[in-house]
C-alpha cells in the first residue's frame, strides 16, 4: 500500500489520511486501476463522439460554423431520407424475421435426432464475415440464370409451367412482307390467295436455337393456300437473296401460322421441318399471322437487386446469416425452461401449438426480447451488406444510414454531413441502448 | 559509342528472358530505340548533371535514356487505385525504378474517389510520396488544399521532352506544373467480335448512322449488338461525351465541362436524342436495360469475348484499358478488334483520360519517381504489358504488344492537342464521379427510361448547378 502513491505518479495524495470508501478502498488506488480502462475509453470511444458532435456544427471545410445546417441537410436531402426509410424497414423486418426464425429453429432442433447437427449447419454463416457473405450474396442474386442460384431456381419453376418459345428474337428483315400486330405478334401486309406460295422471312434467331431442317420453297397447291417461314440469313453469308428461300438458310420448322380473317382466326398450322406449311382453302383472303406465343423471350427470372426487390433482397442475406445466433441464443433460453410446465401442459389436454403458444413463448419472452434488441442495435449500423450486394445502380434504392455517412463523408468529401448522420445513428440507438440496460440491471437484481 | 551499346545489352538482357516469346521482338525493339535515347541523353548530360554522375559514380548504372540519382535506403510511397493486372504491371515498373535507384517503393492501393483517400491520409499526418490522380480537377483540389507539391527542374526537364503541350498544359494548376500524365485512355473506342461481326456479314462503321445498321444487321444475325456495363456510371458517361464531342463540336464540350452552358441546353437534348436511338432499344443492349445496370465493366467486356460464335454481345464502347478484360483465349487485333468512336457529327471524337503522377511530400526520391514515371523507359515497362496507354510521345509505337494497341496509341499521340479530357472527370466529383449521384446516377436512369430527354436534362441541370455552385 505505501508504494502506491509514488507508482501512481509525481503528487502525493492531498491528505495525509485519504478516505476510504466503505469497501475499504482508497479512492487513488480505485482511480489508478481505473486509469487504462478510463484511458482507453475515452480515446477511443468518448473523444471520437464528442468530436463528430463538434464536427457535426461545422461546415464542409470544417473552419466555419454551420450551426444546424448539417442537421437540416439530414432531412431535406433525398438520399438520406431514403436511406431513413430503409433503414426503418431494416430495423422492423430483419430482427423479427430473423427471431421468429430462430425461435422455430430452436424449438424443433430440440424434437429431432440430429439437432446438434442441423443447429451447426444453421450456425454456420456467423462464421463467415460480412463482406465474404456480401460477395457470395452478390452472386446468389446475380440476374443471369447461369450464374445468380436465386434466379436459376425461380427461373426453373417458372418454366416448369410454362415453356420458353422455340423463336426468341425473331423478327422481320428489311421489306420484309411481314409487320409487327402488336403484342409481339407478325401479320403479313396483304392478304393471302389460295393457289399461291407464300413467303413468311424472318431474322435475328441465334444460330444455336436454330432447328436444323434446311428450308425449302413451298409449291404452289390449287385450293391451298402453301408457304415457307424461314430464316431468311445464313451465318456468315449474309441474307442471300432477300426474302428468297437460298439453298442455306434453315427453316423455323414448329413455326405457329394462324390466317386471320375479319379478327377471327380462319384456320391454322404447324411448319414442317423444312419450314413449308398448308393452310385449307378457308384461308383464301385472309392475312397470316405468326402468333406472340412464338417469339416468347425466355424468362429471365427476378430483378433481384433491381431497386424494388434490392432492400427485401439484401434482408434476406442478413438472415441468413444471423438466424442461426438467434437460434442459439434462443436454444440455451430453452433449455432452461422448466420440462414439468410444458409436461404439466401437454397432461392438462393442450395440443403442442397451445404449448407452443401459451408456455414456451411467454416463458422465453425476456431471452426473446434480449435477440430482438441485439439484432436491432446489429441492424441500425449494416453497411457492409448493402454496400457490397448492391450494385452501384441500385445503390441509392438500397441505402442505408450507415452507407451513406459513409459515402458523404468519404466520396462526397462532406465531413459536417456524415457527422450530422453519425450522431444522429447515435441517438437512434440510444433508446435500444438504454432499454437493454435497464433490462439487465433488473435481472440482476432478480 | 561501342561500350555504350554494350552495357545496354546487358541491361536489356535480363528482361529479354524474362519476356515472353511474342513480347520478344517488342523488347528487341526497346532495346534498339532505348540505345538511341541513351546517345541523345549521355550527350546532353554534358552540362550540369556532370556533378550527378560524379557523386553517383558508377557510369554503368545512369546509362538509360534518364537520369535517377543513387537512393539507397530511401522508401517511398505511391498511392493509386488501380487493381487486378493493371496493378501488377504497374508494379514491375516501380521494381525497375527500385533497381536502378535502390530505394524501396511501396505501393498504397487506394479507393475511388482517390482525392478524399488522399485527404484523410494528409489528416492522418501520413500521406503518401506521390499518388496518380485521375482527373485534372482533383490535381487542382490537391494544390488548392496545399497538399500537391510542384515538380522539380529534372521531372520538368524530363516532362518538357517526352510529352506534347496538352498534355503538359492538363497537369499544370496556375501556371505551375504539378502533374506527370503517367497514363492515359483512349475512350473514343468500339471492342467487337470479330467473329459475330463475319457471321453478320457486317463491317466497322464509320458514322453513327453506320453504327446503327452494323447494329440491326448484328442482331438480325442473331446476336445482340451492345454490351453496356451500367452498374458503373462512368461508362455511361463515356458513351454521352463522346456523342456530345463528335456531335456539339469541341467548343460547345469545353463550355458544358465548365458548366458555362446549361446541361438544359439544346446541344444535350440533341446528344440525348442520340444516344436514345441505341439506348432506347432493349433488344440492342445485352440483357436489356434492367441487365445492363447490373454489369460491372469487367463483364460487360468479358461477355463479348466468350460464348464462341453466340456471346451475349457483339460490341462494348470501352476505353483501351479494357484489353485486359479480354479473354486469354481471344487474340487480341485477330478475333477482338476495334474501332473508333464513329463519327455522329463533321467528325470523330478523341475522348481520352489519364492518370497524374502528383508529388504530395516533397524529397529527392518523390522527384526521382517522378522523373522516372514521365521517362519513356518506365512508360514501355508498362507498354509491352498491355492494358495501357502512355501519352509520352517518345514511346516508340513498337513497344505496344500488338496491332490494335498500336494502333490506339496513334491515334492517340497523332491527335496531339486535339484531344478532349473526360468530361465527367473534369467536373466536381460529386457531380461527375461518385456511384449512385449525379451524372452517373442520371444515366443510369436515362437507360432505364430513354425516352425521358427533357426530365433528364432538367436532373442534370439540377445537380450540375449544385455542384458546381453556379
Amino acid at each position: 500500500m505505501t508504494s502506491v502513491p509514488a507508482a501512481g505518479g509525481t503528487k502525493p495524495p492531498a491528505a495525509p489520511k485519504s478516505r476510504k470508501s466503505v469497501t475499504g478502498t482508497r479512492r487513488t488506488v480505485a482511480a489508478l486501476f481505473l486509469l487504462p480502462a478510463l484511458v482507453l475509453l475515452g480515446a477511443l470511444v468518448v473523444y471520437p463522439i464528442g468530436y463528430s458532435v463538434v464536427r457535426s456544427f461545422y461546415d464542409q471545410s470544417g473552419d466555419g460554423f454551420a450551426g444546424i445546417d448539417n442537421y437540416k441537410a439530414l432531412f431535406t436531402d433525398e438520399g438520406i431520407r431514403t436511406a431513413l426509410k430503409n433503414n426503418i424497414i431494416w430495423v422492423v423486418f430483419a430482427p423479427t424475421v430473423a427471431t421468429a426464425l430462430g425461435l422455430i429453429f430452436a424449438v424443433l432442433t430440440e424434437r429431432v435426432r440430429w439437432g446438434t447437427a442441423f443447429k451447426l449447419v444453421v450456425f454456420m454463416p456467423m462464421a463467415i464475415s460480412m463482406l465474404a457473405a456480401g460477395i457470395i450474396f452478390r452472386l446468389v442474386y446475380d440476374q443471369d440464370p447461369d450464374k445468380g442460384f436465386a434466379n436459376a431456381v425461380w427461373v426453373g419453376v417458372h418454366d416448369t409451367f410454362s415453356q420458353a418459345s422455340a423463336f426468341p428474337k425473331a423478327h422481320p428483315g428489311r421489306d420484309s412482307p411481314l409487320e409487327p400486330a402488336g403484342g409481339g405478334a407478325f401479320i403479313t401486309k396483304s392478304p393471302v390467295r389460295a393457289g399461291e406460295a407464300v413467303s413468311l422471312p424472318l431474322v435475328g434467331v441465334a444460330p444455336d436455337l436454330m432447328p436444323d431442317g434446311a428450308a425449302a420453297a413451298a409449291k404452289p397447291e390449287p385450293d391451298k393456300v402453301t408457304g415457307t417461314t424461314w430464316q431468311d440469313f445464313t451465318r456468315g453469308k449474309g441474307v442471300g437473296t432477300l426474302n428468297r428461300v437460298d439453298s442455306a438458310e434453315l427453316g423455323y420448322a414448329g413455326m405457329k401460322i394462324e390466317a386471320v380473317k375479319d379478327g377471327r382466326v380462319v384456320a391454322s398450322a404447324t411448319a414442317a421441318d423444312d419450314g413449308t406449311f398448308t393452310l385449307p382453302a378457308s384461308a383464301d383472303g385472309a392475312q397470316l399471322r405468326l402468333p406472340a406465343s412464338n417469339f416468347k423471350e425466355p424468362y429471365n427470372g427476378l430483378d433481384w437487386l433491381g431497386p424494388s426487390l434490392v432492400t427485401p433482397a439484401i434482408i434476406g442475406s442478413y438472415i441468413w446469416m444471423w438466424a442461426g445466433f438467434a437460434m442459439v441464443l434462443i436454444a440455451a433460453g430453452l433449455a432452461s425452461v422448466p420440462r414439468e410446465l410444458l409436461e404439466a401442459a401437454r397432461v392438462d389436454g393442450a395440443s403442442e401449438w397451445q404449448v407452443f403458444r401459451r408456455v414456451t413463448v411467454p416463458l422465453l419472452a425476456p431471452v426473446l426480447a434480449v435477440v430482438a434488441v441485439t439484432l436491432m442495435i446489429n441492424v441500425l449500423k449494416i453497411f457492409d451488406l448493402v454496400f457490397i450486394i448492391a450494385p452501384g445502380s441500385s445503390q441509392d434504392d438500397a441505402n442505408v444510414l450507415a452507407l451513406e455517412l459513409y459515402r458523404k463523408g468519404f466520396s462526397e468529401d462532406q465531413p459536417g454531413i456524415a457527422s450530422a448522420i453519425s450522431v444522429f445513428l447515435l441517438l437512434l440507438v440510444i433508446p435500444v441502448m438504454w432499454f437493454n440496460v435497464r433490462r439487465l440491471r433488473r435481472e440482476v437484481r432478480r | 559509342m561501342r561500350m555504350t551499346s554494350s552495357t545496354i545489352r546487358k541491361r536489356w538482357s535480363p528482361e529479354q528472358d524474362t519476356a515472353t516469346p511474342q513480347h520478344r521482338r517488342a523488347a528487341k525493339a526497346a532495346a534498339a530505340v532505348a540505345a538511341g535515347a541513351l546517345a541523345l541523353s549521355l550527350t546532353a548530360c554534358g552540362g550540369d548533371d556532370k556533378s550527378n554522375n560524379g557523386s553517383t559514380g558508377d557510369s554503368e548504372e545512369t546509362a538509360n535514356s534518364v537520369t535517377l540519382p543513387k537512393l539507397d535506403g530511401t522508401s517511398l510511397e505511391i498511392a493509386a487505385v488501380w487493381s487486378g493486372t493493371e496493378q501488377a504491371n504497374f508494379k514491375k515498373v516501380l521494381a525497375e525504378f527500385e533497381k536502378r535507384t535502390g530505394a524501396k517503393v511501396t505501393f498504397v492501393p487506394a479507393q475511388d474517389p482517390i482525392i478524399n483517400f488522399i485527404g484523410s491520409k494528409v489528416a492522418g499526418g501520413q500521406p503518401p510520396d506521390i499518388a496518380m490522380l485521375p482527373q485534372p480537377g482533383a490535381i487542382k483540389q490537391a494544390v488548392d488544399r496545399g497538399w500537391a507539391k510542384p515538380l522539380g527542374a529534372e521531372a520538368l526537364k524530363e516532362l518538357g521532352e517526352n510529352y506534347s503541350q496538352g498534355w503538359q498544359d492538363i497537369g499544370k494548376v496556375g501556371g505551375k506544373q504539378y502533374g506527370v500524365y503517367y497514363k492515359a485512355a483512349n475512350k473514343s473506342l468500339i471492342w467487337y467480335n470479330n467473329q459475330v461481326f463475319e457471321n453478320a456479314g457486317a463491317s466497322e462503321p464509320e458514322t453513327w448512322p453506320d453504327l446503327l445498321s452494323t447494329a440491326q444487321t448484328v442482331y438480325d444475325s442473331g446476336v445482340t449488338p451492345f454490351s453496356v456495363g451500367g452498374a458503373e456510371g462512368w461508362t455511361l458517361t463515356d458513351w454521352f461525351e463522346n456523342v456530345y464531342l463528335s456531335q456539339a463540336g469541341p467548343e460547345k464540350y469545353d463550355q458544358l465541362a465548365k458548366h458555362e452552358i446549361k446541361w438544359t441546353d439544346p446541344s444535350v437534348k440533341d446528344a440525348l436524342t442520340t444516344l436514345a436511338q441505341v439506348w432506347g432499344k432493349p433488344d440492342y443492349i445485352a440483357g436489356g436495360a434492367n441487365g445492363a445496370l447490373q454489369t460491372d465493366f469487367p463483364a460487360s467486356v468479358t461477355q463479348v469475348f466468350t460464348g464462341g460464335d453466340q456471346p451475349k454481345a457483339a460490341m462494348v464502347a470501352a476505353g483501351d484499358f479494357a484489353q485486359v478484360n479480354i479473354p486469354s483465349a481471344m487474340k487480341v487485333g485477330t478475333d477482338a478488334k476495334v474501332f473508333p468512336f464513329p463519327a455522329v457529327g463533321d467528325n470523330g471524337p478523341v475522348v481520352s483520360a489519364g492518370d497524374a503522377a502528383v508529388i504530395l511530400e516533397d524529397s529527392k526520391g518523390s522527384q526521382a519517381l517522378a522523373t522516372w514515371l514521365a521517362s519513356p523507359d518506365a512508360a514501355q515497362i508498362q507498354a509491352k504489358l498491355g492494358g495501357y496507354l502512355s501519352p509520352n510521345k517518345n514511346v516508340p509505337n513498337s513497344a505496344y504488344p500488338n496491332a490494335v494497341q498500336q494502333r490506339i496509341a496513334k491515334a492517340l499521340i497523332d491527335a496531339g492537342d486535339d484531344f478532349r479530357f473526360d468530361m465527367s472527370d473534369q467536373a466536381p466529383q460529386a457531380f461527375g464521379g461518385t456511384p449512385g449521384k449525379g451524372e452517373w446516377k442520371i444515366l443510369q436512369d436515362f437507360l432505364k427510361n430513354p425516352k425521358d430527354i427533357a426530365g433528364t436534362q432538367q436532373k442534370l441541370e439540377a445537380e450540375a448547378a449544385a455542384a458546381y455552385g453556379n
